[in-house]
């Protein structure tokens, strides 16, 4: 450690500092455009300017210089910074001047007013008026594709974009071309952004240059409500902020969380807010003579009730879908044992996951934090860029920090992942019979680390593969003390959950591969849908009455004999468990529209019509009892660890694994729920995808 | 200097000829495994020697050659003014200095003739094709000023007649004689030399006198206080 006394105070810190992280802990605060912590370091705005003694004798960038590169006094004193003082403050006055010299004035009409880090600090260190007399320049607009707007003249070159796409992101498409007065932030002729995490550059860009297209001229920061939430569109459950205005969600932020989501958010998270909008169902509806028509409240539960009387038991089934909160699922697994059935299942992508081996073989048990201790990285089936990008991400950092020396394996299709991997095979052959070289990396490793994807759990064999991947992760020393490297990486922001309240088939109950089975046979009378519509329902048979219980009218909805209108992700407090098992909860940053109501109220409501009323009143009633059953779901925002032996006893299941390719579990990244499917942003995003993709193949 | 854009016209391909292709995969082994991006400068200046300018095949394919983002190959070359964007005379393209020493000595006399004889705005094809012109910062023959680099030769101490006889020598396939045009050598002084005339210096007699002056130890004597 070294000494250093910044603004007369004495802090002892670690010599690799930066002067900058020097004096944030020295509680001091040092303005900044380029610095970020989680990006490369620039130098190049010069805001962060302070005074050294013991130094050189001119104002320093404190960002780009360490502690250990300054002297100690001619007396052994520790080196002095100040960054008060009235040389600091005219060096940052100058910086200013010269940075506004070229920026327009044109905050009444820029979308970052309010938010501007250069409006902030030009009210801290601005002058007043402009002793430039000449033109000022003016930069011709970049297409950066459908998310990002830039208005290129309010650039002042920190380059964190740049920075960003290319270190975190993993996509070289953006640069600085040309030099001095004329250089400009552009992607190679202006083609678009091609990452799907390119929404933070517009959180990373200190002025108004890249802002949010479809947000643009939408709203005002200060005009928004802030609603801390957890987002639902992957397994991660990354943080973050939903601002609404009046009940309309006008755009989503990341927050920040180390051990999920750092600050990143993807691109679906971020630009789904417009999905909320549309395709909504707002009031009950009921199916008559082929065609649905608006009820109410009454009409729908009595023809579900109709129904109810005209069936049996066994008739009866619940699939839960992919962005039902644990709430639901209980209040849903609580009805339908009142009902006698145990025809349920959360998992309608059909994955081989269950809660009968323990909880650690259906979670990410190093945690996504621990992807940076693993030393060796396994990809069983998965595309972690689009399943999960934000992992992905994090994936990447991990390899950026052993120096690209991180030895990377997958196994199923040779994806371009942004960072270099070593590609073993297509299917379980390749699982089953490790060359002897990789398998000797993957033994050396301390820390190996198995990600398995849930393409080849949704097959048949799903389980045999499922046990092959826990069998190879006990192999190379993946599961012991200390270290549970076998991770399932899930897509889906119920699953967890579902399989933690056990909403899985009961004894001689139906999964949903057998529901459909049974439906297109006409075994099946009656159906609840929670959310669910990428099960099949196409391939449901006629006489199964369908109850659709969901926010948006998807294909669940459209094959529904009545819709129950219930609440989106920001209109709920509803627990989530991302895919490492991390009990998360969202808050309601707007009401639902019309007469939807949150689903937990909805089933209960239905529950006392059908005489089998729900032992709850209130959210809170039914969270005591969930947690009364399942304490680790009161444990907010902790991922327990899970007992590895599910791991040992899940390798022992063994099967006989296909050798087809493993397939992939999302295969339009932008269109994987039904808010995603009403989006119109969302829409473009694949679009946009799909031609870029063309483009690359000819 | 104003902003750089490659060119609205490109054309459809780009290739090393053979003898520059060999030495491109020389430059490329020069650097270390890995590094191999290190050789983006060399490169793109033999291929601006071999067409004239930088074109957008020429960009991308020196990106697969390297392995870089066709972004950052586009970053050096248009960072770096050396680097044509624009289609460049067939005969010459002749880079005018228009910094201070040879301002003062009648580089605007020579802009002048570039405007009215070759085309009006820099970086412009002369109607025929054969010229082009810039004006650049200090090509570093102050001594000689004004000046012009044409490729890799220096035209200097030019006046409105001898630097339209340059001209006129491209123009015809003859070019002069680079280096100064007033006859003078190198950049000797005009005029004959002015300084260090005295033949003693020249003779060898001196050889040594001031090494010895510089050796020479201070005498006890002196060290002592009177």
């Amino acid at each position: 450690m070294a000494k250093l006394i910044v603004d007369g105070v004495e802090i002892d810190v670690a010599p690799e500092a930066t002067l900058l992280q020097a004096c944030e802990q020295a509680g001091a605060e040092v303005p900044r455009f380029c610095f970020h912590e989680r990006l490369s370091v620039a130098g190049n705005c010069r805001m962060c300017l302070v005074e050294v003694k013991g130094g050189p004798p001119k104002p320093t960038a404190s960002c780009a210089m360490n502690v250990r590169d300054l002297r100690p006094g001619p007396n052994g004193e520790p080196p002095v910074v100040l960054t008060k003082s009235p040389m600091v403050k005219k060096a940052r006055e100058g910086v200013m001047e010269f940075l506004l010299i070229n920026h327009p004035l044109d905050c009444p009409i820029c979308d970052q007013g309010g938010e501007c880090d250069l409006q902030d600090q030009a009210i801290a260190y601005g002058v007043s008026g402009s002793r430039f007399q000449e033109n000022k320049r003016a930069v011709e607009d970049k297409y950066l594709g459908p998310l990002v707007k830039t208005s290129m003249t309010r650039c002042i070159h920190c380059t964190r974009c740049v920075r960003f796409t290319t270190e975190v992101a993993g996509v070289t498409d953006m640069g600085l071309i040309s030099r001095g007065e004329d250089a400009e932030i552009t992607t190679y002729l202006e083609k678009a952004l091609s990452s799907e995490l390119q929404g933070n550059v517009i959180d990373l860009c200190p002025v108004g240059a890249l802002t949010s297209k479809p947000y643009a001229y939408h709203a005002r920061p200060w005009e928004l409500t802030k609603t801390e939430s957890i987002d639902v569109m992957d397994a991660l459950g990354s943080a973050i902020r939903v601002d609404s205005r009046g009940r309309e969600v006008m755009r989503v932020l990341p927050r920040l969380n180390e051990e999920v989501n750092e600050e990143w958010i993807s691109d679906k998270t971020r630009f789904i807010w417009d999905g909320l909008r549309t395709q909504r169902l707002d009031r009950p509806y009921v199916r008559e003579n082929g065609r649905l028509r608006a009820a109410t409240w009454a009409e729908a539960f009595g023809a579900i009730k109709a129904k109810l009387g005209s069936t049996t038991a066994a008739k009866i089934g619940a699939i839960g879908g992919d962005l039902a909160s644990v709430e639901e699922l209980y209040a849903l697994k609580g009805l339908m044992a009142a009902l006698g059935s145990s025809n349920l299942d959360a998992r309608q992508d059909g994955t081989k996951l269950h809660p009968k081996f323990g909880r650690a073989s259906y979670t990410f048990n190093p945690g996504i934090a621990g992807i940076e201790q693993a030393d060796a990285i396994l990809i069983v089936g998965s595309d972690p860029r689009h399943e999960a990008a934000v992992l992905n991400a994090r994936i990447r950092k991990s390899w950026r920090q052993s120096g690209g020396k991180l030895p990377i394996f997958v196994i199923g299709q040779p994806l371009d992942l942004t960072y270099p991997y070593t590609y073993l095979g297509a299917g379980a052959e390749t699982l089953a019979n490790l060359e002897a070289s990789v398998a000797d990396k993957l033994n050396a490793a301390q820390k190996p680390l198995v990600i398995v994807g849930q393409g080849p759990l949704l097959r048949h064999d799903g389980e045999a593969v499922l046990s092959l991947a826990a069998k190879v992760a006990v192999e190379i020393g993946a599961v012991k003390d200390g270290w549970n490297g076998f991770a399932v990486l899930h897509t889906a922001a119920s699953r967890v959950g579902g399989l933690d309240v056990g909403f899985v088939p009961g004894q001689g109950g139906l999964d949903v591969a057998g529901m459909i089975d049974a439906s297109a046979k006409g075994n099946l009378d009656l159906l609840f849908l929670l959310g669910a519509d990428e099960f099949g329902a196409q391939h449901l048979g006629e006489k199964t009455f369908v109850v659709y219980i969901g926010s948006h009218g998807d294909t669940g909805a459209h094959r529904a004999d009545v819709i129950l209108p219930g609440a989106a992700y920001t209109e709920k407090s509803g627990t989530y468990v991302n895919t490492e098992g991390r009990v998360q909860m969202t808050n309601r940053a707007v009401f639902a529209p019309g007469e939807a109501r949150e689903d937990w109220a909805v089933l209960r409501a239905l529950s006392d019509v059908l005489g089998k009323k729900l032992p709850f009143d209130s959210l809170t009633q039914l969270r005591a009892k969930l947690y009364a059953e399942l304490p680790h779901l009161a444990a907010l925002d902790t991922a327990p660890v899970n007992d590895a032996e599910a791991v040992a006893k899940l390798a022992s299941v063994g099967g006989a694994a296909r050798s087809e390719p493993f397939d992939l579990a999302v295969g339009d990244f932008y269109l994987t729920n039904p808010i995603a499917r009403a989006s119109k942003i969302m829409a473009e995003c694949s679009a946009l995808a799909a031609s870029m993709h063309e483009a690359a193949a000819e | 200097m104003s902003v750089r854009r490659l060119h609205p016209e490109q054309p459809e391909s780009f290739a090393f000829n053979a003898e520059n292709a060999e030495w491109a995969q020389k430059v490329i082994k020069r650097y270390p495994e890995g590094k191999q991006m290190s050789a983006v400068i060399p490169l793109l200046m033999r291929a601006q020697e071999q067409d004239g300018w930088i074109t957008k095949p020429c960009i991308e394919t020196i990106a697969d050659m390297l392995g870089m983002a066709y972004i950052r190959v586009l970053e050096v070359a248009t960072f770096y003014t050396q680097f044509q964007l624009a289609p460049v005379g067939k005969k010459a393209h002749v880079q005018v200095c228009g910094t201070t020493p040879c301002m003062l000595r009648g580089a605007e006399e020579i802009l002048k003739i570039c405007k009215n004889r070759i085309a009006h705005h820099a970086h412009e094809l002369s109607s025929d094709g054969d010229f082009s012109w810039e004006e650049v910062e200090c090509a570093g023959g102050c001594v000689n000023a004004p000046m012009v680099t044409i490729g890799k030769d220096t035209y200097e101490d030019l006046t409105v007649e001898t630097f339209n006889a340059v001209l006129d020598g491209f123009a015809a396939g003859n070019p002069p004689k680079p280096g100064p045009q007033n006859g003078r050598q190198f950049a000797a002084a005009e005029g004959g030399e002015t300084t260090l005339l005295d033949p003693s210096l020249y003779d060898g007699s001196v050889i040594g006198k001031y090494r010895a002056f510089d050796r020479e130890e201070p005498k006890p004597e002196d060290a002592k206080p009177a």
